[in-house]
């Protein structure tokens, strides 16, 4: 067994005085897809959000590719460009083209000459299909492509890890597809992925492990299968009574 | 009420009776013409005050047999919808209406018709009209101050170049462009300052040395505006920018620095930069006193643009910045990149509202003793061989800053529409 890319050990985390994560410990393995579900408000998306350390935990430890994240850590924009993550409302820069969008990390991040940024940027464009859209603005854009192209940025710094923060939920259902499609090609590819969603099917299309939280616990931790085979809570069958 | 319904149109009638309506309301603006511009009252035969109130009733019917809800006709709708919903409406609008043909015909009387131009000398002034002859012998003094007359090129040359330099942004090469910034903020400052220092105050070069307290009119009001403007600008950047910061050192020395500038009224600032500041100041340290009211304007009115800037920075969603980091970028790369360049866009108004306010505000270093275009105007009414021009002079000094105001104005609304993006 490999030494896992991203550790989290007893962490806790309040938003004031509210305790929004409990104990959480979780391991993932490099080239590994979780993904995490549970009711809105269980925490979901403040765990990954503090894997890239969007977020501050007050409490225990995340070791992200062998990097401890705290106050101390200097460069954490070191491990951020490691860490790709895709938000639930897109969040492209406005006032950047298509094409600008998916340079402009890489360019001024990674130091990458503008000329083989470019290339880069069409090539991971053309993985999700929106190469021909390059020189548009954001807003020209529809929903489903505009999240593509986030994946595509995200794609552009060359990630170790991607998190997905519920990518298909501000989506019409007819662009969830195109968008999932593009997440279950990034999966075979081998990327190690952690992503928060509703979409089942795409759980047991491309998960290897699903993930239950409910209140800022981890409820029930499983491979695919068992998770929904046996799910052994009441709490994640009541969940999963509901969702299918 | 009832009986006044044969005079409410419908779909069936409503072209026979915006007719008649605007045939009616042409009749009662011909009557008010006639009688502001020849004075002569066509309606002399009917009695009493109905003879003032007539082309008020007749505008009202005729406006009120126009009155639609929907018509098709795209003038008549626009009409309807804007200066006649109701009856009140449509009075207030004939009262605006009439109240300026009334306006018309004195002010253009005095302005033009009975006014002089020729001349120079008070003596030249016979009509009842204004006095522009006033304007015509004092132009160069509103212009230029007290700079001896014949170094008068020098401050147009100066001008020609820093307009000239401040162009040089648009004709930069493709591979220089990210370097603009920087040119706006450090080197073009720098050379205008150079430019201005030896032109126009000379004392190297063979150019004679004009003081600063001969300096004034426009001229002055440009170089005041001109130095405020670009330095406030970044200036008010970096105090926003530290104001939102994390670190509680640097914000609150930004929000001691915004609450204090934005405390105190700028006269006083400017009072106390002429007679405070220099008594802190070593002896032979010297420090001009334009200089030192630049210094001062540009401080207040950073404190102005900071928050102005602040609102825009609060106002992206928090998204953009979590995508920014997400990306691995800095705080500097991500500000510079994604966040002002956003931010800015959308306080255009706010900072073409400040910098116009600005421009507005200088005349107040009248109070220190600079005379620009307002000051001169106040130091020319006093001259006891023309006294009583106060009005032109005012009239003249409005006309410039509306001008120069309207073209700033004008200006921030092509960069909305340059920098507007589909968000």
């Amino acid at each position: 067994m490999s030494d896992p890319i991203i550790k989290i050990q007893n962490m806790n985390k309040w938003f004031g005085d509210f305790q929004v994560l409990k104990n959480i410990n979780l391991e993932v393995e490099a080239n590994k897809k979780i993904v995490v579900c549970g009711p809105s408000g269980s925490g979901k998306s403040t765990l990954i959000r503090c894997i890239n350390r969007l977020e501050e935990h007050q409490e225990g430890d995340i070791i992200v590719d062998g990097n401890e994240l705290s106050e101390k850590t200097k460069d954490i924009e070191k491990i951020r460009a490691e860490v790709g993550m895709v938000f639930q409302q897109f969040n492209l820069f406005p006032h950047l083209s298509i094409l600008d969008n998916c340079t402009l990390a890489p360019i001024w991040v990674k130091k990458m000459p503008k000329k083989e940024a470019q290339e880069l940027a069409l090539d991971q464009l053309k993985k999700v299909q929106i190469d021909d859209q390059a020189n548009k603005f954001p807003g020209q854009l529809s929903g489903g492509q505009q999240q593509r192209c986030a994946i595509a940025r995200a794609l552009c710094m060359q990630p170790k890890i991607m998190l997905f923060d519920e990518p298909t939920s501000a989506l019409d259902p007819e662009m969830i597809k195109e968008v999932l499609d593009a997440m279950v090609s990034l999966a075979k590819g081998g990327m190690t992925m952690i992503v928060v969603t509703h979409e089942m099917g795409f759980a047991k299309e491309v998960a290897d492990e699903v993930i239950f939280m409910d209140e800022g616990m981890i409820i029930e931790k499983a491979d695919t299968k068992e998770f929904f085979a046996n799910p052994k809570s009441d709490r994640t069958k009541l969940f999963l009574s509901q969702i299918l | 009420m009832q009986a006044l319904n044969f005079l409410k149109p419908n779909r069936d009638n409503i072209k026979n009776y915006s007719i008649v309506g605007s045939a009616l309301i042409l009749i009662s603006l011909i009557d008010v013409i006639s009688n502001a511009f020849l004075k002569t009252n066509l309606t002399s035969f009917l009695p009493g005050s109905l003879t003032t109130l007539f082309p008020l009733i007749l505008g009202l019917i005729g406006l009120n047999m126009m009155r639609i809800d929907y018509s098709g006709n795209k003038t008549l709708d626009l009409i309807n919808k804007n200066i006649n919903t109701n009856n009140f409406n449509a009075l207030l609008t004939l009262l605006i209406l009439f109240s300026i043909i009334k306006a018309l015909p004195p002010s253009l009387s005095w302005m033009i018709l009975d006014a002089n131009i020729s001349g120079d000398s008070k003596d030249a002034c016979t009509g009842t009209g204004a006095c522009w002859t006033y304007i015509k012998v004092w132009f160069r003094r509103f212009m230029y101050g007290m700079y001896p007359n014949e170094f008068h090129w020098r401050i147009n040359t100066a001008f020609i170049l820093v307009i000239a330099l401040g162009f040089v942004g648009y004709f930069m090469k493709e591979n220089l462009k990210k370097y603009l910034a920087l040119y706006y903020v450090i080197i073009y400052p720098i050379i205008a300052y150079l430019v201005i220092y030896y032109l126009i105050s000379g004392g190297s070069f063979g150019l004679q040395w004009v003081e600063t307290g001969a300096w004034g009119g426009l001229s002055l009001t440009f170089i005041v505006s001109f130095f405020c403007l670009i330095f406030c600008f970044p200036l008010g950047m970096i105090f926003a920018l530290g104001r939102r910061s994390n670190l509680p050192v640097i914000k609150y020395i930004s929000i001691c620095y915004i609450e204090f500038w934005r405390g105190v009224p700028l006269i006083t600032v400017l009072f106390m930069s002429s007679v405070m500041f220099p008594m802190f100041l070593p002896e032979d340290f010297f420090m001009d006193k334009l200089v030192r009211v630049i210094i001062a304007i540009t401080l207040f009115e950073a404190a102005y643009c900071a928050e102005v800037i602040r609102g825009g920075l609060q106002s992206l969603p928090r998204g953009q910045y979590d995508a920014a980091k997400s990306l691995g970028m800095g705080y500097w790369k991500m500000h510079i990149f994604v966040i002002l360049p956003q931010a800015l866009k959308l306080v255009i108004p706010g900072i073409a509202n400040t910098f116009l306010a600005l421009v507005k505000d200088t005349p107040l270093i009248f109070v220190v003793g600079l005379a620009e275009l307002a000051g001169m105007l106040a130091l020319a009414k006093t001259n006891p061989k023309w006294l009583g021009f106060a009005m032109e002079g005012y009239i003249f000094a409005s006309i410039i800053f509306w001008i120069i105001c309207y073209a700033m104005s004008k200006y921030s609304y092509n960069l909305e529409a340059k920098y507007k993006t589909e968000r």
